[in-house]
């Protein structure tokens, strides 16, 4: 059976941050919504220095 | 020259305008119970429908505007004789699939005296419309509510106007942060709006999850009255939405720490199922159709009556703020930019897929 593909946000516990995870395993890092789901939805072409990218504190 | 189906409501799409509508899909149109053996009519994606029951119990969707001067067929002295509906202003009669059967003072029956009929299914206590060509309706998926009509729950329900339009209530239900706002003293406790979200988009099943779970929460009045719990809750919030049309809240009420059991058993726990349809009447305003079930006190009348008058009310609440809001909406220049916070990542994911199914 193959796994479904799903998108998926956190909004990480005691932070501001949103943790975005792409169904081909791609993960970010981002504060602001809209720009998360166009890194999502940006798949197979995510853009590993776009501005929603951040480095996990 | 191009041929035009006689009796099909003259849409904005027909009319080449770009319509907010979103087609080929299946609709709420009713509760089960509003359909009977009285002409009934409701206006879904802009489409005036005539709804009525066979003698045999099944329900026949057609459009509600007589072929021949389009008089209402759901206005008096339009009736059913049988299983065909009256004209009530010159006689026109149609079988229940919308075929006319006869005309005043003559045998001949004009060949497009047809009426638009609609393929329509009951399932889990509504009547199902689907809005689109008919082709399409069966391989369409109808999303399902069975707690609505399955043993071991309890369920009241309605279905309030909403003068706004559907994207306005599918922002409110994706983000129930607004509860401590708007429905405080009801449902709404500080926890809903400080606890963090997870939001899943299911492409292949076209669904959207946002989850909110908070392990020690105030208990609002809506469950401590329902529940009897008196302190602190664990409380979960797992919202399923199937684009355009169902919204089911799987709502977990248990004391604070009471988790359910490893093999998945909830002995403990209160469970509700808080089912929306969200049905475009116009482009401008929605039927909101509100059901809540609930797997415990299920012979309480009294629990029945509370939660009935209760999330009646908080429905009520969020019908003022978003017809308000539709009036600001309306007189507003364009070009208004809004502003979106995490709350919202829901709520952007189900815009996102009502986007992709216009």
């Amino acid at each position: 059976m193959t796994a479904r593909k799903m998108l998926q946000v956190d909004w990480v516990p005691g932070s501001d941050q949103l943790r975005g995870r792409c169904h081909c395993g791609a993960e970010t890092i981002a504060e602001d919504p809209v720009a998360m789901w166009q890194w999502l939805l940006a798949h197979p072409n995510h853009q590993d220095h776009s501005p929603v990218r951040e480095e996990a504190a | 020259m191009r041929k035009r189906r006689t009796g099909r409501p003259v849409t904005a799409v027909t009319l080449g305008r770009m319509s907010e509508f979103v087609r080929n899909q299946w609709y709420v149109a009713a509760y089960g119970r509003e359909i009977g053996r009285e002409l009934f009519s409701r206006t879904v994606c802009g489409e005036s429908i005539l709804f009525w029951r066979t003698e045999a119990g099944a329900v026949a969707a057609m459009s509600d505007r007589c072929v021949h001067r389009r008089f209402p067929l759901s206005q008096a002295p339009s009736h059913l004789v049988g299983d065909t509906v009256v004209c009530g202003y010159h006689g026109f009669t149609y079988d229940q699939g919308g075929a006319c059967v006869a005309v005043p003072g003559q045998t001949r029956i004009p060949r497009t005296a047809r009426l638009t009929s609609y393929p329509v299914t009951e399932l889990d206590g509504f009547v199902w419309v689907f809005i689109g060509e008919p082709d399409n309706a069966e391989k369409t998926r109808i999303p399902r509510a069975p707690w609505l009509d399955m043993p071991g729950w309890t369920t009241v329900s309605g279905m309030e106007p909403l003068a706004a339009r559907h994207s306005l209530l599918m922002d409110n239900l994706l983000d129930l942060s607004h509860e401590t706002y708007l429905h405080g003293g009801y449902i709404g406790t500080p926890e809903v709006a400080e606890t963090p979200i997870v939001t899943r988009v299911d492409e292949e099943a076209g669904v959207v999850h946002v989850s909110r779970h908070m392990a020690d929460a105030a208990c609002p009045p809506f469950y401590q009255k329902s529940t009897g719990i008196t302190g602190r809750i664990t409380r979960w919030q797992d919202i399923e939405f199937t684009p355009p049309c169902l919204y089911l809240l799987h709502s977990r009420i248990a004391p604070a720490g009471v988790l359910p059991n490893a093999d998945g058993t909830d002995p403990d726990g209160f469970h509700v199922e808080v089912v929306y349809a969200l049905t475009p009447e116009t482009e401008t305003s929605t039927h909101d159709f509100w059901a809540v079930a609930r797997d415990f006190a299920l012979e309480d009348q009294g629990v029945s009556d509370f939660l009935a008058e209760n999330n009646r009310t908080v429905v009520l609440q969020d019908v003022t703020a978003l017809n308000v809001l539709e009036q600001v909406i309306a007189t507003e220049p364009d070009g208004y930019q809004e502003l979106s916070i995490n709350i919202d990542t829901g709520g952007l994911a189900a815009r996102r897929m009502m986007a992709k199914l216009r």
